[in-house]
């Protein structure tokens, strides 16, 4: 693994302008500034509660919606304003695993001209034939390559997040955007697809951003991960750090909320009042203040900087991290 | 007279969920969508009856030449020698023979079965030439206005209010004349064709609204799904993201609109030759017919009869084989 990262994103942000009738009468501030960086072969985890922006972030990273400003770096060129010539090369290494496999396949197509799709759009002749490529792939998934006549609507869930994955591997991409590509799957499927990627991961070198809301399934998964909140990230660093000495309060408050079968009672668990405040005006300072149960006046006043702590390891977004010894003993998995 | 066939359809739904239908057979190659609305269209009586019915129809409006061969009189030959002093034809029903099987004209004396298969040949013509382009013009305008969004979608959308504020039939009586004035001046002989033509032109320009409309909203629905995005992310261009990942989708309400705009324009061109603007005497047509017959209405009803039968058989025919298609894609549309 080299130090040099194949994505760098910095500062990058995504306003939504509100609109009444023609006038623009305010901004949803969806992403506000994320700076963070995935080598070859990682995987960065993505978490945080629903409308936190996540999945904007990840629909950016594939350029599927226009950054409002910051920047994507992807393999050392600029990709924030590629157009789209100049994101052809691109799209062949950066794809995108969607949540929703019902609405992801197109039903009229056969799983053969869905998985082809990316491979005849981008012209591109393997070895073989496509046919060839096509069902080669989907053993590669775990699927049985005789399908491939057959229509989405005969499949499962599992299976149809399946072919999803394999029309996203049919470019032999180095960067994949796992957009919560198990929480429509049920608790048994989403093992098999989780452990499905794990080892795609482990045989092509794949690089993941993996966005999910299962703190579970990040654990599981991911090398590092990043914690966002209302558009931000507030803390980011390796996955033993994270889990185990949590340095953000919101991190903190969200790992006391994994039901743990071992302890009986809300023995450690941090209950969180109110709610997210509205992405259309965030609250000054720090964004997590209005929960937080620390908030002192500095919290309102100014914004705490994602700031590396512990060496470098891990960096947290908080005038007063917290410092105390781990909340869990790491779980042998 | 609407000239807007698919109100109220385009509330059907986008995906014809294949799953809450007939369940799947679980053969080696799967049966694709289309495969099993033609299975569900094949089981509906109404569907297997109206359509052979109409089958029966075209194929009577296309072999015309070949039926006026067989049965060996021209739509134009007169036969005066079996008129009466009035111009009346001879014998019951208007003169209903072994040789004239519906009758003849009273004055011309021109046999009306052979004059009803060329009209049907007209009718029909005119009805899927005028419902193909206005589904063309319609498919294309909406799926651009309703993928692209922004100004292009407000100027579509200008135009199609514009469009639907014109009074049809009022530009109809206006244009036809005029136009026909304009090519072939007081007394020049107006040749079939280009009564034809100028039909369906009319019908084009008017027509393709409530298809534009019906596609937009179907784009609209569908521009959001994870497929769409999915064929973004591969990099395709916008002539396949249309017509290979959208269009495939909505071909359903696009069929089913097109299946009944086809006896609107039928009845349409009808109203149209029965208030004088549409078609000449030369070109056999039913609407024609029908207004030539009205003065007879009294002295010779069976000139009235056979037309009137026949655009019955054809519009009822078309709009009931519509109506089964609409159910055999969308089995969970209501109506």
């Amino acid at each position: 693994m080299t130090d040099e990262p194949l994505l760098r994103v910095r500062g990058l942000t995504k306003h939504f302008p509100v609109r009444q009738g023609l006038r623009a009468t305010g901004l949803v501030r969806a992403v506000d500034g994320l700076d963070f960086d995935v080598r070859p072969g990682e995987t960065l985890g993505l978490v945080g509660e629903s409308g936190c922006g996540k999945t904007t972030t990840g629909r950016m990273l594939v350029r599927l919606l226009e950054p409002t400003s910051g920047s994507i770096e992807f393999d050392g060129r600029d990709i924030t304003h590629a157009g789209r010539r100049e994101l052809r090369p691109l799209r062949q290494e950066l794809q995108i695993i969607f949540q929703d496999p019902y609405a992801s396949l197109n039903p009229r197509h056969t799983v053969g001209r869905i998985v082809a799709m990316p491979l005849q759009v981008n012209g591109i002749k393997p070895p073989g034939g496509i046919k060839a490529r096509v069902q080669e792939l989907l053993e590669l998934v775990g699927l049985n390559p005789e399908h491939y006549n057959r229509y989405p609507h005969e499949f499962s869930g599992g299976q149809r997040q399946r072919i999803g994955i394999a029309r996203a591997l049919a470019l032999r991409p180095k960067l994949i955007v796992a957009d919560e590509p198990v929480s429509a799957l049920d608790v048994s499927i989403q093992a098999q697809v989780v452990n499905l990627l794990r080892n795609l991961q482990r045989e092509l070198g794949l690089a993941f951003v993996f966005i999910a809301h299962d703190l579970a399934v990040i654990r599981h998964f991911s090398q590092r991960v990043a914690v966002m909140y209302l558009g931000r990230i507030v803390e980011i660093g390796d996955r033993a750090d994270i889990y185990e000495r949590p340095q953000h309060p919101y991190t903190r408050a969200l790992l006391s909320a994994i039901p743990d079968v071992t302890q009986l009672g809300p023995a450690g668990r941090i209950r969180l009042t109110g709610d997210v405040p509205t992405p259309l005006d965030p609250p000054s300072g720090c964004r997590f203040r209005t929960r937080c149960w620390k908030a002192q006046d500095i919290c309102a006043a100014e914004e705490p900087a994602l700031v590396p702590r512990d060496g470098g390891r891990q960096s947290t977004a908080c005038h007063f991290p917290e410092v105390a010894a781990p909340i869990f003993e790491e779980v042998p998995s | 007279m609407s000239l807007s066939p698919v109100e109220g359809l385009a509330l059907a739904e986008i995906e014809s969920d294949p799953d809450a239908g007939t369940p799947a057979a679980k053969g080696v190659v799967g049966r694709s969508p289309g495969q099993l609305a033609w299975l569900r269209l094949r089981r509906d009586r109404t569907a297997v009856v109206s359509g052979v019915l109409l089958v029966f129809f075209m194929v009577l409006g296309l072999a015309a030449p070949l039926i006026e061969m067989a049965y060996g009189i021209g739509p134009r030959e007169q036969f005066q020698n079996l008129l009466d002093g009035f111009g009346m034809p001879l014998g019951y029903a208007g003169g209903v023979t072994g040789d004239h099987w519906f009758g003849l004209e009273p004055n011309l004396g021109r046999d009306i079965f052979i004059r009803l298969i060329y009209g049907l040949r007209t009718s029909l013509f005119i009805a899927f030439a005028a419902a193909l382009i206005t589904a063309t013009i319609g498919v294309v305008l909406g799926a651009l206005a309703g993928y692209l969004g922004g100004w292009l979608d407000a100027v579509i959308n200008w135009i199609t209010d514009l469009t639907l504020a014109m009074p049809f039939l009022i530009i109809a009586l206006a244009l036809t004349p005029t136009v026909t004035l304009r090519f072939y001046g007081e007394r020049g002989q107006v040749s079939s064709a280009f009564g034809v033509g100028v039909l369906i032109a009319v019908f084009a320009v008017f027509g393709w609204t409530s298809t534009a409309r019906l596609v937009r909203g179907q784009v609209i629905a569908l521009r959001e799904r994870e497929f769409v995005e999915a064929a973004r992310a591969s990099g395709v261009g916008l002539g396949h993201m249309l017509f290979r990942q959208l269009l495939p989708n909505i071909w359903a309400p696009i069929l089913v609109s097109f299946s009944l705009a086809v006896p609107q324009f039928i009845t349409s061109e009808a109203a149209l030759s029965f208030i004088g603007v549409g078609l000449s005497d030369e070109t056999p047509s039913f609407g024609r017919m029908i207004y030539d017959s009205l003065d007879f209405l009294q002295t010779d009803p069976a000139y009235v009869f056979f037309p009137g039968i026949m655009i019955f058989a054809l519009v009822f025919a078309f709009n009931l084989f519509g109506d089964a298609l609409r159910d055999a894609l969308d089995p969970k549309s209501s109506r």
